[in-house]
């Protein structure tokens, strides 16, 4: 009970934090970034508050961490001490340090992930919606068709034909990720693309990529980035739960997902240190949401 | 007016939400009707008259408020009743007649059965009364087959029947006050008489008060007994109809008198090479035609004016002309030799001399480009302009159309005005340096007041740099203003051609004649004229 | 109109079949190389080969495969031989009941508050209902489950882990899965109320919800309606995605839970790269999925007027 207590306050210390550097960035800044200031939802200032220190957790692991991420360093589930702050896992390795590797190797994963699927998808459905005609039917059908297989189903599929490496985690989870982000970036397209200025650029004799670059994906951006947040969050659970089921990230490699399966004993004995990676993946997700969020509110407020 | 007050709105302040901060949008109107009267309350876009009639009912839309005055019908304060005493009157002593009554009448019932529901709910008559009532009042509305029209869906109902059956709806309740917002002004002219006359006879029918709302004085001059100008949310002044029209007080009121005496010289007969010639075209969408053995020439110098309602191909023209869409057969020449079908095809030297001007300025525009882009990328893709060079032929262009470079070339579209917006779409088109320029539509979505600097404008520009306009308009205003040929289309075909003193002088054809008589005139009798000619007829 | 729909999913559901069988073409080698692995004997790998049909040419092992498939015959596991029907069958049960179950607590609370949220829109209970949905949609189901079971189940209110037999009890077994299926329905509740609320906001915004409030008409009557018949279309599409969801979810929560379904046996069947097994299962729910997309449509066709009457 009393950690339940200390985690609230550690949210509501977050809280405290976010809303001190939201008044903080109100009285300091000028400008566009002052008018930011002055919009962004508490929730919003929070979710950068907590994606922030992520990145710095993930960046700096090597200083912050106390232990080597792979050392065995005492006996197996040691309780929570002075020297192992949250205790050993199953084969005596320090939980804090694989925590904080956990940030670089779980979060790096997804965000490479995430990146190529969002690269490749975007660029194809913005060329599909652009062209039209037989390239976007072909293209949309295929991706129709691959859309009716469930994600997690066919990623399990294909990692059972590829096996389980990283490589091909990041690589099968891109592909069938970049059918979802194909669907969004060509519905967005489709709705610039029937505006007269993309008109008027075609008589003008554009090229197709002078149109994507400076005419489409200007208006298309702020829609895409809040998909990519979203996009993060799923490929993020999904990796996460590949993990947890023992297909995805393996150890020794430390990763948020496979270090609750591998200690999810302890649960049964109501101990609560297998959760933490589990809510160190919530937490992130929770405030990539809110900042996503605000920034879908932002996008259809200033439409009105 | 002797007759007893209706109702009397004094001080009526609204304000409306933009972020955090509540603006005033309605700055104290006083308003009176007396029963069975027609108020006619014009204006133009955002000057409150919406927001003013929804007040007549007690209601604000969703981020606005009613901030102060009182609005008393019938001796009934709405400001202080109960939402369930508001809702007693709507509908049943209050009815609301939309502008687009496609999107007001909801897509899941039958018209009958969302006539009914007022009468109803409010305890006026049974179902199956009300059913009879409302084929009775669908045959005072003049609707085809009254009969049957009711169990149709609304998609399965054109604009100018929903329009009536939405009015006919209204009435159901018989109420003694209904607010017309804007009821035809989605409507095609010829479709817009028959709307009009039907809503004025069954107001008088049955005695009804009512609030006009509309941009147009000629439309409201024939419905209305006072009218009641609005400008920013401040009443300007209100007159009887007659007086309003002959005598207008106020300055800003003469200007929206005089708006339509722009017009343009009248040129010699055209000679030599057209810049464009139109041959014999035929285009289709899919298998279906849309145009049948089109042609027409366009001279430098001049303006060819297409006129025709939605659907009669004139936007398809211009699809032709500029090469998106390649005729079935029949071909477009330049300056006597024939261009390549499609836009593909084209040299840009081609796609320079021809350029657009579109209707919405605000989609024509990319949103996130400076004016500084917008104007100079034509410039600098055509004319390899660049640097230096580049900037102060945008300033000269800025300058051209009447606006300020200093202020204005780093501006993104959204922080303009409509009429600003117009004029950098013309700026763009200008910096092509074409022969040529195809307006669509380019004053319909405008203020009537801003429609006359446009046309000037274009005028100036067509004197001084001796272009070709072809005008693509369904407005005849527009074209007396500043046509020199007119072309007639319906149906995809021309139905007649010539010069515009031509075209305007009889005898013409029946088409020509319906569209003609179609406008409204400023004259109260107007329509009851134009209604015993055809009558007659 | 809708039987084209219907031919339409069968025809999906066809390629549907090809891709999962064509991704094993994928493979490095073949499948015999793969099961025996390098250092097999060439005698051995033909044997092999030619038990499991793998000389014959791709089409005629898709169409062996896909009629086999059609009667409830999918061959037998890589990893232990059984037959692939015998392993499913008791589980395809467990898991229907398990995915029911949810569906059966989610849909209507979901589809409860996210009307009640749409309607007070921007109160304290839009706004905390709107916060907790999004909180429960950041959660693993891993996360959920657990927090459940050390919540409910450390106290021993409920087991936490489900053993059931077909001789269970069918109050039994709503008690045992009682934690698996609250998991499901908190995660799918979450989506199901934000896209509801999204739907019916987006729809109070019409011009003909205007036109109704100006009739005079009360408030319930103008949801219930004027909102409600044109909402059922969407609101039908957002609970067949999450049922449709709930498809992928249930592989997480029956391997916490151990509860003998589908997805432990599909998950099982990953780890021992038994391919037999994983397109076998795939089949089954990418057809379920299938199935319930279709559905939708059909349902949001039939409640459609401008569909159903044409002009």
């Amino acid at each position: 009970m009393s950690f339940a207590v200390s985690v609230i306050i550690g949210l509501a210390g977050l809280f405290a934090l976010a809303a001190a550097l939201r008044a903080a960035a109100r009285a300091g800044l000028s400008g566009r970034a002052r008018s930011i200031a002055n919009d962004i939802p508490l929730t919003a200032a929070f979710g950068l508050l907590v994606i922030a220190i992520y990145a710095a957790v993930a960046i700096a692991a090597p200083a912050l961490a106390p232990f080597a991420e792979r050392e065995i360093v005492g006996n197996q589930f040691e309780a929570w001490s002075a020297e192992h702050l949250l205790g050993t896992d199953r084969i005596g390795r320090d939980m804090l340090s694989r925590l904080i590797y956990g940030a670089r190797n779980t979060v790096g994963i997804a965000f490479a992930t995430t990146a190529l699927a969002f690269v490749v998808g975007s660029i194809l459905g913005l060329w599909a919606a652009l062209t039209g005609g037989w390239l976007d039917q072909v293209l949309s059908r295929i991706v129709d068709a691959f859309m009716s297989i469930p994600a997690l189903i066919f990623s399990l599929l294909l990692l059972t034909i590829f096996g389980t490496s990283v490589l091909t985690l990041i690589l099968v989870i891109a592909a069938v990720d970049a059918t979802r982000v194909f669907r969004l970036a060509r519905a967005v397209a489709q709705g610039i693309v029937v505006m007269d200025y993309i008109e008027a650029a075609k008589l003008r004799g554009e090229g197709a990529w002078f149109l994507i670059r400076r005419e489409i994906l200007p208006n298309a951006l702020a829609p895409l980035v809040a998909e990519f947040g979203l996009r993060f969050c799923f490929v993020f659970l999904t990796i996460s739960s590949l993990s947890f089921l023992g297909l995805g990230i393996k150890p020794p490699t430390a990763d948020w997902g496979s270090m609750v399966r591998d200690n999810a004993t302890l649960i049964t004995f109501g101990d609560i240190t297998p959760l933490l990676p589990a809510g160190c993946i919530a937490l992130l997700t929770v405030a990539v949401n809110f900042v996503v969020d605000w920034q879908l509110y932002r996008a259809s407020g200033l439409k009105e | 007016m002797d007759r007893e007050v209706l109702l009397e709105i004094r001080g009526l302040r609204i304000e409306g939400r933009s972020g955090e901060e509540w603006t005033e949008i309605v700055k104290g109107i006083d308003l009176t009707l007396h029963k069975g009267e027609v108020l006619g309350l014009i204006g133009e876009s955002g000057a409150g008259k919406s927001t003013v009639g929804l007040a007549a009912m007690g209601f604000a839309r969703d981020g606005c408020r009613i901030s102060g005055g009182s609005i008393v019908f019938d001796g009934i304060d709405l400001r202080t009743i109960s939402e369930k005493q508001k809702r007693d009157l709507r509908g049943a002593r209050i009815a609301y007649v939309a502008q687009s009554a496609a999107a007001s009448f909801n897509p899941a019932h039958k018209l009958i059965d969302q006539y009914c529901e007022a009468p109803v709910v409010h305890h006026v008559m049974g179902r199956e009364e009300a059913e009879r009532d409302a084929i009775d009042l669908y045959r005072r509305m003049q609707l085809p087959d009254p009969e049957s029209i009711g169990f149709r869906y609304p998609h399965q109902v054109s604009g100018g029947q929903l329009q009536r059956a939405m009015t006919a709806m209204a009435m159901s309740c018989r109420p003694d006050l209904i607010i017309f917002d804007e009821p035809t002004t989605a409507l095609d002219v010829t479709t817009q008489i028959e709307v009009l006359a039907a809503i004025r006879d069954i107001v008088r029918q049955f005695d009804t008060a009512a609030i006009y709302i509309t941009h147009d004085l000629a439309v409201v001059a024939q419905a209305a007994d006072r009218i009641k100008v609005l400008l920013r949310g401040d009443e300007v002044e209100e007159a009887e109809t007659r007086q309003m029209l002959d005598a207008p007080r106020e300055d800003y009121t003469k200007s929206l008198w005089a708006v339509r005496t722009f017009a343009r010289a009248e040129q010699p007969p055209a000679s030599g090479t057209p810049i464009v010639s139109v041959r014999n075209v035929t285009a289709a969408y899919g298998t279906v035609n849309v145009l049948e053995d089109v042609s027409f020439d366009i001279h430098a110098g001049r303006t060819v004016a297409v006129v025709g309602e939605s659907g009669s191909g004139k936007s398809t023209t211009a699809r032709v002309i500029t090469g998106l869409l390649p005729p079935k057969s029949g071909e477009v020449l330049f300056e006597g030799n024939a261009l390549p079908a499609a836009l593909r095809r084209r040299t840009r030297e081609q796609l320079r001399q021809v350029q657009m001007i579109y209707q919405m300025a605000d989609t024509a525009l990319n949103p996130k480009l400076t004016l500084r882009e917008l104007i100079g990328r034509p410039a600098q893709m055509y004319l390899g302009l660049k640097g230096r060079v580049l900037e102060e032929r945008v300033k000269e262009l800025l300058n051209l159309i009447e606006l300020d470079p200093a202020t204005y070339i780093d501006r993104l579209p959204g922080e303009l005005s409509g009429g600003q917006k117009q004029r950098i779409g013309i700026a763009r088109a200008l910096a092509a340096e074409p022969k040529l320029i195809i307006c669509d539509e380019v004053t319909s979505a405008l203020d009537q007041i801003v429609q006359e600097g446009i046309l000037k404008l274009l005028n100036r520009l067509q004197e001084e740099f001796g272009l070709a306009y072809m005008f693509i308009t369904h407005d005849l205003a527009t074209v007396r203003a500043i046509a020199d040929e007119v072309v007639v289309m319906q149906q995809g075909r021309v139905v007649e051609q010539g010069t515009k003193a031509e075209m305007f002088a009889p005898p013409h054809e029946p088409y020509t004649e319906l569209l003609l008589s179609s406008v409204p005139e400023m004259d109260p009798d107007w329509l009851t004229r134009l209604l015993e000619r055809r009558g007659a007829a | 109109m809708i039987a084209l729909r219907v031919a339409l999913g069968i025809g999906l559901l066809f390629i549907v079949s090809l891709i999962i069988f064509g991704a094993t073409e994928l493979l490095p080698g073949d499948l015999a190389q793969q099961l025996l692995g390098q250092g097999a004997t060439p005698e051995t790998l033909a044997a092999l080969r030619e038990q499991l049909g793998l000389n014959d040419p791709a089409p005629v092992r898709y169409w062996n495969w896909l009629s086999g498939a059609l009667t409830g015959d999918f061959g037998v596991s890589l990893s232990n031989g059984r037959p692939i029907s015998e392993l499913i069958g008791a589980r395809l049960g467990n898991t229907v009941f398990l995915a029911l179950y949810a569906a059966s607590l989610a849909v209507p609370i979901s589809l409860v508050l996210g009307i009640l949220a749409a309607l007070w829109r921007n109160s304290i209970f839009d706004r905390a209902a709107n916060a907790g949905a999004l909180t429960a949609i950041s959660f693993p189901e891993f996360f959920v489950a657990y927090i459940l079971v050390l919540w409910l189940a450390q106290t021993g209110i409920f087991p936490s882990m489900v053993r059931i037999n077909p001789t269970t009890t069918f109050g039994d077994r709503i008690y045992m899965t009682f934690l698996p299926a609250l998991t499901l329905t908190l995660v799918v509740t979450a989506h199901m109320m934000r896209m509801t609320r999204a739907a019916i906001i987006n729809l109070m915004a019409s011009p003909y919800i205007e036109m109704a409030r100006l009739k005079g008409l009360s408030p319930l009557r103008i949801v219930l309606r004027h909102a409600v018949p044109n909402a059922l279309a969407p609101i039908i599409n957002v609970i067949a995605l999450n049922l449709a969801y709930l498809i992928t979810g249930v592989v997480v929560v029956e391997v916490v839970f151990v509860y003998p379904g589908l997805g432990q046996l599909m998950v099982d069947a990953v780890s021992n790269r038994d391919i037999a097994v994983v397109q076998a299962v795939a089949l089954i729910f990418a057809a379920a999925y299938i199935a319930l997309n279709l559905l939708a449509d059909v349902l949001s066709t039939i409640t459609n007027p401008r569909l159903m009457h044409r002009r």
